[in-house]
């Protein structure tokens, strides 16, 4: 075990772990913070998706000391008190996800997307949330809430 | 620290039946702060850990545990013998066992559990068991397993390896027909895939029970099946509903409950398993694998006259629920279409291969693609048009389905079939190509050429409910008090919420009977009675209803209190004519109103097991599709353009929600279509991984546009129908015949694969 630092939304962890612990681990056992997912463990279904340094990442795919010193923010940093974060209501609105457990990484991947891209077609929305799996919509909605999520002001 | 519990929702936002208010669980959806299963959390809990067959067929000749219980941090390892009830459950019939006994039938059957201080810990010790197995030769074909000379797997079951055959004998048994076609189609074996792995979190109690917190379809029929197991009575084993990932069936059967909660009483510590997604492979049954010969026959100017058919599912190593499987295929296994004789039999059987059981459509999936199938090939037989053939045989209310049941409700299948064929065609792809939009996409396979558009139809029926004379019924306790000088309507109800948007439909019937703005959902548990599953498109029909009668007895009682009034409506009471008789408020003053009931929809009967005769289902759904794919007819590579569904609803209670249904259980039945299967090599999963088992991904969905209708069916709840399953059936029998239709290729197998279609 060895000692390592993550700011996880900005508030500070000293977290003991394992060579072989991944992020997402630490994230959600040792940060205690779980509205980041695990599905599958293999980079596939993209709902351990967390911000990185800036950076959206599968944090079931990186090892928790690689990212030693690094700024972490999850799901639960996208509103702001009170308010929702733009993509968050619309994908609340638009009926975008049912058990929702795909949600921290369309969340995160879409408002990376926005943040790049404010104003995405449709191509642009498909090839960003190609590597988030949702097995409940069909994702059509997720497609229209996005879209939404661009019309409005952040 | 402990997170053991889901929350109370307060809905508030307003919506009544007929609208579609946002999700009262949606606010912590999207800020991560909903509890899974998964997400659970006791402060001094132990991590399970399950070892499994590596062997599809094996006798166990020995288990030493020796080496697992030295590993530092183990506190368990449990086996068979350690089971305190009965080593054996099932949903319709218990004979599986929670741990295997001198027996293996499956590969990833369970063996032994552990309990340790972390789950890597746990996982490692597990792997030290010592199984001493003898491998034995496993029966992986189902139509060999039915042999007289095959091992038999289970050597109590009366019928060898045989779980249930079903006859359906309508009309003359020896029809004749101007024009035959006959088939032989295979659907391979699908899976729930659902996003959340298996989970949960075993508190063991003072009472010497326990409480167990877990995701899952029917916390009584768990409760039922883990106090049997447990050797408890059933009011100490305590079930509570945590968050939902997905369910599509794959929740039905128990899965880590007996294992979690025999850890925790033996440790006297909470204990927590979740699967990765490699054991929840495992870790649940599947859609039924199926072979099924069809003849068809009809008169030269389209008129069915007969159909024959012979389906085989393969059921796997234990019984889950092949046998309602098999009824459902086999009492709707001639489709939405008027047919005067049939002759079906339909054989759900053991073998060695992994279990399978309920999955969105149920029975009904494996049917409809080889009808269909069928149907477009006496089409091209007969010089008609796929929509045309349809709709001349299509049921409609007052037809006759082979169980001898009258349609009694709306049955606007050609109406369905005729709002798809009719919607405008996507434009086809033209020069200059955007590889996007191409089969086979940015990998820069085609610019075009080669490429053939192609059409297809599919339509399908679905029971609705559970069949048959099972006695179906839900129970929901609604309280209606003064809370902050506010009238609160409280709804409590056992049916899980697994994303379909029941807390959603809960809330919505309460403020239309009740006339109150503000509703609190009380998490499901099993201190109120059993809602049945959800599964079978039924909860919005029965747990609906049961939220409706009890609000109905509440309100009655109100009125009572009142002296006065017909009916509730803004915080009023109010006359028959609308005008405010008196405050809700003040009616209610200090004394609350409950009322508990338990709801049957009209009874069902079994079927005759000889004929298959009987009015078997309280109600059919239908919904018909329309697929326009192009086909790279080089390399067999398939992109579906559209994907339009027309489905009748009855009533769309929640619109938004009633789409999302239809969009998801299409995307299921695509996945199917083009992608989707389990691969099992004598008896061996190969490809237990979500890099190797491919749903469809966000570019593998086409539009969906959607028509719906709203027929109310008079004996429904609002007249509603249930909606999420009827998608699923028809749209991959839709995608295969538009590959069909682009390629010439018969393509008698789904999902197809590119060697399919070049081979």
């Amino acid at each position: 075990m060895t000692e390592i630092r993550l700011t996880v939304n900005g508030v500070e962890h000293a977290v003991d772990v394992d060579p072989r612990t991944l992020l997402v681990h630490a994230i959600r056992e040792q940060a205690g913070l779980t509205g980041t997912h695990v599905g599958c463990l293999t980079g596939d279904c993209g709902a351990c998706t967390v911000v990185v340094d800036g950076r959206t990442t599968k944090s079931c795919s990186v090892l928790a000391h690689s990212a030693d010193g690094a700024r972490v923010e999850t799901v639960e940093s996208l509103a702001d008190g009170d308010d929702l974060h733009p993509v968050q209501r619309a994908f609340w609105d638009e009926f975008a996800f049912q058990c929702g457990f795909c949600l921290p990484g369309m969340l995160l991947t879409a408002r990376e997307l926005l943040e790049s891209t404010p104003d995405p077609d449709d191509e642009e929305i498909l090839r960003a949330l190609n590597g988030n799996l949702c097995r409940c919509t069909g994702y059509n909605t997720i497609v229209a809430a996005v879209r939404r999520a661009a019309q409005e002001p952040a | 620290m402990s997170r053991a519990t889901t929350e109370s929702l307060t809905a508030t936002g307003g919506g009544r039946v007929g609208d579609s208010p946002q999700r009262p669980d949606g606010n912590l959806k999207v800020r991560g702060e909903f509890a899974y299963s998964s997400d659970l959390w006791h402060e001094d809990m132990l991590w399970g850990a399950t070892l499994r067959s590596p062997h599809p067929h094996a006798r166990i000749r020995g288990l030493d545990v020796g080496p697992a219980l030295a590993v530092p941090g183990v506190y368990a390892v449990l086996t068979h013998s350690d089971v305190p009830g009965e080593n054996l459950y099932g949903l319709e019939h218990p004979d599986q066992p929670v741990l295997a006994g001198d027996v293996v039938r499956y590969q990833g059957e369970p063996v032994a559990i552990v309990a340790a201080d972390h789950p890597e810990t746990a996982r490692r010790a597990a792997a030290r068991v010592r199984v001493d197995y003898e491998v034995l030769e496993p029966v992986t074909d189902a139509e060999t397993a039915l042999r007289a000379d095959a091992p038999v797997l289970h050597p109590t079951n009366p019928d060898g390896n045989l779980v249930r055959h079903v006859r359906i004998r309508h009309g003359d048994p020896a029809p004749a027909a101007d024009v035959v076609v006959s088939g032989e189609y295979t659907v391979g074996m699908q899976d729930q895939a659902f996003l959340g792995p298996e989970s949960g979190l075993a508190v063991p109690a003072e009472d010497g029970g326990v409480d167990l917190y877990v995701a899952t379809q029917w916390l009584h029929a768990d409760q039922r099946q883990v106090a049997r197991a447990l050797g408890l009575p059933a009011e100490r084993v305590r079930l509570h509903l945590a968050g939902v990932g997905g369910a599509f069936g794959a929740r039905e059967d128990l899965s880590m409950q007996v294992h979690a909660c025999m850890l925790a009483l033996r440790t006297g510590k909470p204990v927590k398993i979740v699967y990765g997604r490699e054991e929840s492979f495992f870790g649940h049954v599947h859609r039924h694998p199926a072979v099924l010969r069809y003849e068809h026959g009809a008169t030269r100017d389209g008129d069915l006259v007969y159909v024959r058919a012979e389906m085989i599912l393969d059921g796997g190593a234990y019984a889950s629920t092949t046998a309602a499987v098999t009824g459902n295929a086999a009492t709707l296994g001639a489709g939405p279409y008027r047919v005067p004789n049939v002759h079906v039999d339909c054989y759900g059987v053991y073998t060695n291969n992994p279990p399978c059981g309920a999955m969105r459509g149920f029975g009904a999936v494996q049917a409809c693609f080889a009808y269909e199938s069928q149907m477009d090939k006496l089409a091209a037989a007969l010089g008609m048009s796929e929509v045309d053939v349809r709709v001349r045989n299509a049921v409609e209310q007052g037809s006759v389905m082979p169980t001898g049941q009258v349609v009694d409700s709306a049955a606007p299948v050609a109406e369905l079939l005729a709002l798809v064929r009719d919607r405008p065609m996507p434009p086809a792809p033209s020069a200059p190509y955007d590889l996007r939009e191409l089969p086979g996409g940015v990998s820069n396979t085609t610019h075009g050429e080669g490429v053939v558009r192609g059409v297809g139809y599919g339509v399908g029926v679905k029971n609705v409910g559970f069949s048959e004379g099972f006695d179906d019924y839900s129970t929901a306790r609604v309280r209606l008090e003064v809370v902050g000088g506010e009238p609160v309507a409280s709804v409590h109800t056992a049916a899980a919420e697994v994303g379909q948007g029941l807390v959603t439909l809960k809330a919505q019937i309460a403020r239309t009977e009740l006339g109150v703005e503000r509703v609190v959902i009380l998490p499901p548990d099993t201190s109120v009675g059993s809602a049945g599953s959800s599964s079978a498109s039924r909860q919005s029909y029965v747990t609906g209803g049961a939220v409706r009668a009890a609000c109905e007895e509440v309100r009655a009682a109100v009125l009572a209190r009142a002296g006065a009034g017909a009916g509730l409506a803004g915080g009023k009471v109010v006359s028959a004519g609308g005008d405010v008789l008196a405050d809700l408020v003040e009616v209610l003053g200090g004394e609350p109103v409950e009322r508990t009931v338990e709801w049957r929809h009209r009874p069902t009967e079994a079927l005759d097991p000889s004929t298959g005769k009987g009015f078997a289902h309280v109600q059919y759904a239908f919904a018909a599709h329309r697929a326009v794919v192009d086909v790279d007819v080089e390399l067999g590579l398939v992109r579906v353009v559209e994907l339009a569904c027309a489905q009748d609803v009855g009533r769309a209670m929640n619109p938004d929600a009633v789409l999302g249904q239809i969009q998801g259980g299409s995307a299921q039945g695509l996945g199917l279509a083009v992608m989707e299967e389990i691969q099992v090599v004598d008896g061996v999963v190969r490809n237990p991984s979500f890099t190797d088992y491919l749903i469809p991904t966000v570019l593998d969905m086409p539009t969906m546009p959607i028509d719906v209708l709203e027929y109310a069916d008079p004996h429904a709840p609002y007249g509603l129908r249930g909606v999420g399953e009827p998608p699923t059936l028809s749209s991959t029998p839709a995608i295969v015949a538009a590959i069909r239709a682009a390629t010439g290729r018969a393509l008698t197998r789904a999902p197809v694969r590119p060697e399919h279609i070049v081979g």
